[in-house]
């Protein structure tokens, strides 16, 4: 894992995935990702420049993601009420082979971020649910 | 059975060229930047052509084609643009196995679907735009003796359309097809995972329209659709996509105070009551069938039914026949005009419905038939197919609130109707609805209490034109397939005149 071993956290990152990552960032700059649901191209997270998509109210951060290689924390973002289906499963951010989507940014680079998702622990769940990000 | 052979083929019916440059302004045009994308078929995953790489340089050199275009269509009379569709319709008509077999190369769907499903809808989309728009009217209201109010429809101009790649053709016909109609010039992006299809139907209708009113820009999202959604120069931006997209496309609208149509989704509930199984007749056989239809398109489709809620009293029988009517479905190569369920559209598809194959599990929900990807042998070994898969759990599951838009369908329990209705609407989208029963005024009261935009009623995956299309809460803004869309489309010019001579004591 590219991020912290120790740290419960929500969100983690494949390690092709943070290599992804890396080039995007010295491509383009900071990044962020927001969780996209509905049809198509949906339940997969996008990938843009950092306050290109803009977050608000309805918008919960999951993680700001310590990527090597990285300077600024990567925000992942997902919309509140569709996080109130989530809370109970942890991500991880993978890369697959791909056509890429919607505005994602790593679409003209034949690859596409995908999340794979287990069930957090009850230990994990204890330490998150009291976590507050801002 | 029947094997159509692939385009190119000696003996297939359609080929596609090598390399796709954009369509701006009535012919090719190569792509500022020069650069190209590879474009794979899913059937196999080998590429099959190449296609122009937009940027916002050729989405400005399409718009400015728009632009010169948009006048004089806008001021055609609405027979004459009407005489244009119905004249693409039987071009199309005439074409219609290649089409067929375009489309079904390029997105993996089987040919069966597409000469069924996709291109009669296509065909008679445009037909039933071209009546819509002659039998609109404007209207008049005489505001006092001396003060007229006249209601002229006018088009917007010129207006920015971004299509899915799951019916390349059917979705950049819905778009299409009202837009023209209602006097618009059209800059279309289609979905890079489908890039060229359309252009396969641009080649057969390219001399019934004048140069410019239908413009296509090839790319990806974040390097052509960008540019078009957050275009000063269009007047309206259309969208059929994921929520996170259509939210980004909205924000970029506002940037010009842009009005947006999206349609972003769902996670239909298909809702089989009791009485359903009373008898075993030609209407059980149907709602068999209805309960299939989470196959159809692969699950690819915005309105699967991915939740099937099965009332408790038949929910052991009606279930066992429903996984048995899922085996029967035939899983295949494509272009074999037995297969019903095909290839998924792209790589990244296939990988996002086995990880939540994989979640599904996790959470505890029982496989009862399917569960993995499926390897279909021969030429077909690269290419994206996965076993039709049923789940048994609850509705709290992620696999029951979100898309997986794959061949699975996830199947619950319900004791009562208001049961059924709160699980049905628990859901962050209300695209669209299936209810099941013998009975009238459970059919009635539960298609009002659902809150998506369609609901059908002992019947799924129509979607014939003049029912309105559209969805609820996360599902988008806006209705297809219906006149209503000719509002969408155009705006309304008030004359208020005054025929009296008099000041009226102001100044």
């Amino acid at each position: 894992m590219a991020t912290q071993q120790a740290k419960v956290a929500r969100v983690a990152v494949t390690e092709a995935a943070a290599a992804l990552m890396r080039s995007l960032y010295e491509a383009n700059g900071p990044l962020m990702f927001h969780q996209s649901g509905g049809c198509c191209d949906g339940s997969s997270p996008m990938c843009y420049l950092a306050g290109e998509f803009r977050t608000g109210a309805s918008d919960v951060l999951l993680e700001r993601l310590e990527v090597e290689g990285v300077a600024e924390p990567v925000s992942f973002w997902m919309g509140a009420e569709q996080f109130e289906r989530w809370r109970h499963t942890h991500l991880t951010v993978d890369v697959v082979p791909g056509r890429g989507s919607g505005f994602s940014l790593e679409a003209p680079e034949g690859v596409r971020f995908l999340i794979r998702s287990r069930l957090l622990t009850d230990a994990e769940e204890e330490v998150l649910e009291r976590r507050t990000l801002s | 059975m029947t094997r159509f052979a692939a385009p190119g083929q000696p003996d297939a019916l359609m080929a596609y060229q090598a390399r796709y440059d954009h369509w701006i302004g009535g012919e090719y045009a190569a792509p500022v930047g020069g650069g190209y994308f590879e474009n794979p078929t899913p059937v196999t995953g080998q590429t099959f052509c190449e296609v122009a790489r937009g940027t916002a340089a050729d989405v400005e050199r399409a718009l400015d084609a728009a632009h010169a275009a948009a006048p004089a269509w806008g001021r055609t009379a609405p027979a004459q643009r009407a005489e244009v569709l119905n004249k693409i319709a039987d071009r199309m008509e005439q074409h219609l196995s290649e089409l067929a077999l375009a489309e079904s190369w390029e997105n993996g769907k089987p040919i069966r679907e597409a000469l069924a499903a996709d291109i009669p809808l296509a065909i008679d989309h445009f037909r039933y735009f071209a009546g819509a728009i002659r039998a609109q009217e404007g209207s008049l209201s005489e505001i006092d003796e001396d003060t007229v109010a006249y209601h002229f429809h006018e088009p917007l101009g010129v207006v920015g359309q971004i299509i899915p790649w799951n019916f390349p053709i059917l979705m950049a016909v819905w778009k299409l097809a009202p837009a023209l109609a209602a006097g618009n010039a059209v800059v279309l992006k289609p979905a890079e995972q489908t890039p060229v299809s359309v252009h396969y139907l641009m080649s057969l209708i390219a001399d019934l329209l004048p140069p410019g009113v239908v413009n296509i820009v090839n790319g990806f999202g974040v390097e052509a659709g960008k540019p078009l959604a957050s275009s000063a120069r269009v007047a309206k931006i259309a969208f059929t996509g994921e929520t996170t997209t259509g939210r980004l496309i909205m924000q970029y609208a506002s940037e010009n105070i842009k009005p947006v149509t999206l349609e972003l989704g769902g996670k239909s509930p298909n809702i089989f009551f009791d009485d359903v199984s009373n008898l075993r007749d030609d209407f059980y056989d149907k709602a068999l069938e209805g309960f299939t239809m989470f196959a159809l398109n692969q699950g690819e489709v915005c309105t699967c039914p991915s939740r099937a809620l099965i009332q408790r009293g038949h929910y052991e029988d009606f279930l066992a026949d429903a996984i048995a009517r899922t085996e029967r479905i035939v899983q295949g190569h494509p272009l074999d005009t037995d297969t019903m369920v095909g290839a998924q559209a792209s790589n990244d598809q296939l990988e996002k419905i086995l990880s939540y194959l994989d979640i599904g599990q996790a959470e505890g929900a029982k496989v009862l038939i399917g569960g993995e990807r499926v390897d279909l042998g021969g030429e077909l070994t690269g290419g994206y197919y996965v076993q039709p898969t049923i789940f048994q759990g609850s509705n709290s599951m992620r696999i029951f609130q979100e898309e997986i838009f794959g061949p699975v369908v996830s199947v619950a329990q319900f004791d009562t109707y208001d049961d059924a209705i709160r699980i049905a609407n628990d859901s962050l989208y209300g695209l669209g609805a299936g209810v099941w029963t013998r009975d009238a005024r459970t059919a009635y009261r539960a298609g009002r209490a659902i809150q998506a935009g369609r609901v059908w009623t002992n019947c799924y995956h129509l979607y014939p034109a003049h029912a309105a299309f559209g969805g609820y809460k996360g599902s988008g803004i806006g209705r297809e397939n219906h006149k209503m869309m000719l509002d969408h489309y155009q705006q309304t010019k008030n004359l208020l005149v005054s025929y009296s001579p008099k000041a009226m004591g102001f100044f």
